[in-house]
This record gives structure tokens, sequence and C-alpha cells, in this order.
């Protein structure tokens, strides 16, 4: 019985530090992050312009973001885009770059390096460097063109260019999921492959039967951050195209931005803020979902 | 016994079959990793473009930068564009302004995740797997939709235009952070804190002078992305400071593009140097990087 309570008052003291070490992020998970969407989630029914105080309109903020904002459905529209043209080619080609980084030659560290590096840069100053990288004019890339008899689109000042435009400079940061690849990559055994080619398997069958499946992890991985990132473009549209031409980049975030900050009408941003939310977590569970039939567990 | 020797013995034969193949393979393989190499390199040319264009316009002079054809490179170098570009836009203020939000956000995270971390790897707890779900769960929020109630907190308190909106919440740990940690206390062996305990040590003596100096490589994990995370930072700056003499070098680029876009030679000399720090922690201390990244993509 005195064993017990012993062991008892133990576990008391092990709860009480327990929580006391936890306790900055539980206090930051309150301020930062169930208060603040719980406020946002109720600004969303509201009409707010930060000053005085918030006037109660039920669901009309929802109701005029599907019905009768045309600016919405551009936003919801370039953003949609943009992850439908990003994502897959940072997925492959991220993946192709790590198959190719993980091949055992001398100097591979290197290109790792340089790969990688436009991953690490910030946003700004790579829309800066692709504004230039890609006038119309003077540029680079339409140079190049010209060089083989091409005359190359507006890009970022072209309608039907601008959207491609940032995926590409988006697709230019490959490098990022190239990394994460290449150490799922090199966590699968050797002895697996050694094993298959005794067995007379060829590079090919070797990737589609050993390297890829157990790679699916990872994969799942980097399609659920990858995506969540591209549903949060908002730099590229600030600094490069300020929503233009046309609204063709008028990503959701950027909207949120124009109407908190620019128009401060709270209520209505927070419902965007909301629905964005909501996109994000339904498209993370979708994806989870969905990965039960492509992910493979070894335990 | 016997057996197993000659079994293994058997399996040593195949493999050094199958390596001398290999090796045969490889020198015939010769021509093709010159294809490799020269795909590799290309393609590495191609990805340096922009940078490359960026680093020869910012020298050039301002009638070499709208040549039409363009010019590659500048006829002669002009290393003053550098200076003209440090007098024209206050580089220095937005880098001070972005050095002491770097600082003070890595000291906040490096403060409070080996805590936190602690706390979710050592004790046993109710609530506590829920917990876990919850932080990690707050990955997925974007950071921007709080944005709004924030502002309105932070203005009631008065601050904004202040940095604190930017650095108070780094003092409470970022789940990427705390995941990472947490995972590798999870991995130090529990003997250690015990033999400590025997000893007399509490339990928060035994995290600062067993645990945390065995975490060295999480701690510069912590370091690096904290410096590129806020160095890069870009939208709650934007958002929270009102004066442009607080705008650390990100806004402050974004705030001049719209005002030189005509001088881009000084412009692109002012990014150069805007990801100056970026590439000299990149060049050091890409293992960390690398290290943490790999270790959050094979554990998500």
């Amino acid at each position: 019985m005195q064993f017990m309570g012993r062991k008892s008052k133990r576990e008391r003291t092990q709860a009480i530090e327990g929580y006391v070490a936890l306790s900055p992020w539980m206090f930051g998970f309150l301020f930062f992050y169930a208060i603040p969407i719980l406020a946002s989630l109720y600004l969303s029914f509201t009409q707010w312009t930060l000053v005085g105080s918030a006037k109660w309109i039920g669901f009309e903020n929802y109701i005029r973001m599907f019905t009768r904002d045309p600016v919405f459905i551009d936003a919801a529209t370039a953003t949609g885009f943009f992850v439908l043209y990003s994502l897959p080619f940072k997925l492959i080609l991220g993946l192709m770059l790590a198959l190719l980084l993980n091949m055992k030659l001398p100097g591979m560290n290197y290109f790792r390096t340089i790969f990688f590096l436009p991953a690490v840069i910030s946003g700004v100053a790579v829309s800066l460097m692709w504004i230039w990288f890609l006038q119309p004019d003077t540029g680079v890339v339409n140079t190049l063109l010209r060089y083989v008899g091409i005359s190359g689109p507006g890009w970022f000042w072209d309608i039907n260019w601008a959207l491609p435009s940032v995926a590409m400079m988006s697709i230019w940061k490959v490098g990022g999921a190239a990394i994460i690849y290449l150490a799922g990559l090199q966590n699968i055994p050797a002895h697996l492959y050694e094993a298959a080619a005794i067995d007379g398997a060829s590079k090919w069958q070797q990737f589609w039967r050993i390297t890829l499946p157990l790679l699916t992890p990872v994969l799942l991985f980097q399609l659920i951050i990858e995506m969540i990132d591209a549903f949060k473009i908002f730099t590229e549209a600030f600094v490069i195209t300020q929503g233009g031409p046309l609204n063709r980049t008028y990503f959701f975030l950027y909207y949120f931005y124009e109407e908190a900050f620019r128009n401060f009408n709270m209520g209505y941003a927070s419902a965007l803020a909301i629905f964005l939310l909501i996109v994000i977590m339904s498209a993370t569970a979708l994806v989870k979902w969905w990965s039960n039939r492509w992910v493979y567990y070894e335990n | 016994m016997k057996t197993e020797t000659l079994a293994s013995s058997r399996t040593q034969e195949i493999m050094d079959l199958h390596k001398a193949r290999v090796g045969r393979r490889n020198r015939r393989a010769l021509p093709k990793n010159i294809l490799i190499y020269a795909f590799m390199t290309g393609l590495a040319f191609l990805f340096m473009l922009p940078i490359f264009w960026m680093a020869s316009t910012s020298l050039k002079l301002p009638r070499e930068v709208f040549a039409f054809p363009m010019e590659w490179l500048p006829s002669n170098p002009q290393w003053g564009n550098y200076e003209e570009a440090f007098s024209k836009f206050p580089l220095w203020r937005f880098m001070w302004n972005s050095t002491y939000m770097v600082v003070l956000s890595t000291i906040g995270q490096l403060i409070s995740v080996p805590l936190i971390a602690y706390g979710f790897a050592r004790f046993e707890f109710p609530g506590k797997n829920i917990l876990f779900m919850l932080m990690l769960a707050t990955l997925m929020v974007p950071t921007h939709i709080k944005f709004i109630p924030l502002y309105w907190m932070f203005q009631q308190l008065g601050l904004i235009g202040t940095y604190w909106p930017i650095i108070l919440p780094e003092f409470f740990g970022h789940p990427f952070f705390i995941f990472l940690m947490t995972q590798y206390m999870r991995s130090i062996p529990k003997e250690l804190d015990e033999a400590a305990r025997l000893d007399g040590a509490g339990s928060f003596t035994i995290l600062y002078l067993v645990i945390l100096p065995l975490c060295k490589p999480v701690l510069a994990v912590i370091v690096v992305f904290s410096f590129l995370w806020n160095w890069n930072e870009f939208m709650a700056p934007l958002i929270f400071l009102d004066d442009f003499e607080e705008y650390p070098i990100s806004v402050g680029l974004a705030f001049f593009q719209g005002r030189y876009s005509v001088e881009w030679h000084l412009f692109m000399a002012a990014t150069l140097v805007s990801i100056l720090p970026v590439l000299v922690l990149y060049f050091f201390a890409q293992r960390h990087l690398i290290g943490g990244l790999s270790a959050i993509g094979l554990k998500g």
C-alpha cells in the first residue's frame, strides 16, 4: 500500500512537472492559435472596420462571398490553378532531381548545394530577381528564346502567362522538395537493391517495385506540405503582379490582405480567412484519406 | 554452425560475383556517367541563371541595363553600384532591423522549445497525446488567418509599429521545432535521467545539465531555420510595422521596388546584398539545414 502511495505521488509530480514544461506552449496555443482562430470565426459573421464594435450580420459575408463577389471567384480560381500548375511539377521534378542527386557519383554534393540554393532565398528577393529575369524585351529567358527564333511571351505582364510564370518561379525552388526525397532515398536499405539485382531486376523494375513504394510516406508528406504552402502564396502577388493582369494572379491571401489591411473590411476578410482554413484542412484530410490507397507502411 | 558458415560463404561468393559484374558494368557505364554530368551541369547552369543575371546586372552601367539586345556581362564592372545602392536605400538600417528580429526570435525559440519538448518527451500525464496531436495540427494553420485578431490585440496593447507582434509569438515554441526536439529527446536513453536523479538532481536540472547538452544538433537546426524564416519573413512585418525605418530587409526591398523600378542595376545590387547573409549561412550550415529537413521528412 505504502509503495502504491509513493508511486502515485511520483505520478503526481510527473504530471505537475510535465504541465509546467508544456506551459509556454499551452499559453502560446491559447493566445496565438485558439483565441485568434475563434475570434476570426466570430468576426467572419460581423461587419467591422477595426474601430468601434463589430456588427453581427449573420451569414451575410459568406453569402456575399459565394453569390455576388466576382473577385472572390477570381482569387479562388487563381489560387486553385496555381496549386494545380505548381504542385505536380514540384513533386515529380523534385523526385527526378533527387534520383539524379542520389547517384553514387563524385561531386554530387556540389550539385546538391546548387539545386537547393533557390529554396533558401526569401520570397521578396526571388520575386525581384525574376521580375528582371523575365523582362519581355531585355530579360534572359526571352533573349535565349530569340536565339532559337521564338518570340517569347510577356510573362508576368501577359494575361495568359502571368500565372504560369509565378508557378515556374515556384518550381525553381524544387530543390527544397528534392532534399527531403533524397533523405528518403538514402533511408532505403541497400540490401533490397542488391537482392533485386541478384534476382535480375532491371533498374526500371527496381524503381517501380522498391524505390517508389518505400518512398510513398515521404511522397505523402511532401504532397501535404507543398500543397499547404501553395495555398498560402502571397509575396509573389504583392511584389510582382499586384494581382494583375486582370486579376489572373489575385491569389487568395493577397485578396485577404487587401480586404483586411488596405480596405479595413475586417469582417469580410475574416470570412475569407476562415474559408481558406477550411479549404486547407479539408484538402489535407482528403489527401490523407486518399493516401490509404497508395502509401506503403512497413510496419 | 558449419552449414551456416557454408551458407554465408556461398552468399559471399554470389555477392563477389555480383560486385564484379557491377564493376564491369561501371567501367562500361563511363560514357553514361559523362552524359549524366553533362546533363546535371546544364541543369545547374539553368538554375543559376536568375542569380547570375542579378549579379551581372548589379555591376552594369545604367545605359547597359536596358541595352537591347541584352549584354550578358558588364563591359566594365561597376563596383561603385554597391556603394550607391547603400547610399540610396537604407540597406544597413533594414539589415540591422532584420538581424534584430532574427536574433530575438531565435532566442525565444531556444528558450521555449527545449522546455516544451522535454515535457512531451519525458513526462507522463493525462492528455499528453492529445496535446501533442494538437500541436502538430497547428502546423497546418496558416499564420495569416490569425492576423486580424492579433492586429486588434496588439493595437489594444499599443504595440503596433513595434517588433513585439512579430517576436512575442516566437517565445512560445514553433511546432516544427518542438516536434524535432521531442523526437530527438526520446532517442536519448532514459538511464541518463535516472542516474542523475539518483544523484539528487531535479527534473529541470536534468534537462539543462544532462539532456540539453546532448541536443546540440537540434539546437543548431533551430538556429539555422529560425534565421532563414525570420530573415525571409514578409507578411507579418508588412502588417504589424508602420514606419519604413523599422522595416526588415524583405519589406524594405519590396517598398523601394515600387519607387525606383528604373534603376535596376542598383536594385539588383541591393537584392544581392539582402541575400548575402542567407548565402553565407547556407554554405556554412547546409548540413544542419538538410539534417533538419530530412529528420522531419522521414518522421512526419
